[in-house]
């Protein structure tokens, strides 16, 4: 067991790895000089790729060969993604498929 | 007057954002506080690591490395690994939080998954200031975090609800932020880069150790193809 003093020196360290990744690119490409355009490059390509990469990372622990199969995951997307196709709205989308999922768990499967 | 006005207007674009977060991080920090009860902390470590670290996966983690034996190179290390991708955030974010004095520091410190993805996609009405909108999004999204750990600290194992599923909510934002963001484009190369990278990453390091070689995929997939990118061009 950790003494307080080693707790709060593990506490401290998370933030510091945290705010590590959060602070490092502001303080590399500081505001004063121009950004370099690969990194300008970067900053307009990356987003779209990241949104991709959080709705895998979102979904990492599905397994597709046991339990439910990934199948409430697949319709809840669907629905998700068809409600919002249909009105564009943001709330209304995320609740639908968000209810549609818990129904699905809940009751289903 | 007119500053209290302009920051009430940013508040009230602000805060319809935020509420699918306010449903996911309240579940979620419930379920960390109560994780952190059961493990043996009073209520004050939820609290308090959840006001300063604020990164969800890294605070489960963090648990059983107070469980642990004191090790602070590999805490260092592991929190790096865990939290690499708010270094795309950061790049992302390079030109959007110039000019913003005093609260770009506090919008850094708080751009957390999801904070990030609303800041950056949110269309920020007419007349609403830019900087106070995104102000009002990470403090919400942090309070919501901050209050449901605490509670869940609090409260602990004497919460018994059916909520299996809630937690959904996240899922269903990143799909539909996503699904904007596609809408935008007019070619989707890097989402497809995107996507593919973490599927073929996933199935071949597994849950656990995925997202660095995804990042390092990505970076790699938008290096090679950057003429062809920047051709198709259409991101915003």
């Amino acid at each position: 067991m950790m003494s307080l003093t080693e707790q709060i020196i593990t506490i401290a360290i998370c933030v510091l790895g945290t705010m590590t990744t959060r602070f490092l690119p502001f303080l590399v490409f500081s505001s004063k000089r121009p950004t370099p355009k690969y990194i300008q490059y970067l900053g307009k390509a990356l987003p779209a790729a990241i949104f991709g990469m959080l709705v895998v990372y979102c979904l990492k622990n599905v397994s597709i060969l046991s339990g439910s199969h990934g199948i409430p995951e697949l319709i809840a997307i669907v629905t998700t993604a068809v409600l919002h196709l249909w009105r564009r709205q943001m709330l209304l989308s995320i609740a639908g498929g968000t209810v549609c999922y818990m129904l699905l768990v809940q009751l289903i499967f | 007057m007119q500053s209290r006005g302009l920051r009430m207007k940013a508040f009230r674009a602000a805060f319809p954002y935020t509420i699918p977060i306010f449903a996911g991080f309240w579940f979620l920090g419930l379920a960390y506080g109560i994780y952190m009860n059961v493990s043996g902390f009073s209520f004050l470590y939820p609290m308090l690591m959840s006001m300063t670290i604020f990164g969800g996966s890294l605070e489960f983690v963090a648990v059983t490395m107070l469980l642990s034996p004191f090790a602070p190179v590999q805490t260092f290390i592991m929190s790096l690994m865990i939290q690499a991708r708010h270094l795309f955030y950061g790049i992302a974010m390079l030109d959007s939080f110039k000019g913003l004095g005093w609260k770009r520091a506090y919008l850094i410190f708080g751009m957390c998954d999801e904070t990030f993805s609303i800041n950056y996609t949110a269309k920020i009405p007419e007349g609403v200031d830019r900087g106070w909108f995104m102000f009002f999004v990470t403090l919400l999204n942090h309070f919501y975090w901050v209050f449901g750990a605490t509670l869940g600290g609090i409260l602990g194992s004497l919460i018994h609800f059916n909520t299996e599923g809630l937690d959904f909510v996240m899922t269903a934002m990143f799909v539909v932020i996503f699904l904007e963001q596609w809408l935008k484009e007019r070619k989707h190369y890097t989402a497809l880069i995107g996507i593919g990278a973490a599927v073929v990453c996933l199935a071949g390091f597994g849950a656990d150790s995925f997202m660095i070689p995804t990042m390092l995929c990505i970076l790699f997939g938008l290096t090679v193809f950057r003429t062809p990118i920047e051709k198709a061009g259409g991101f915003s």
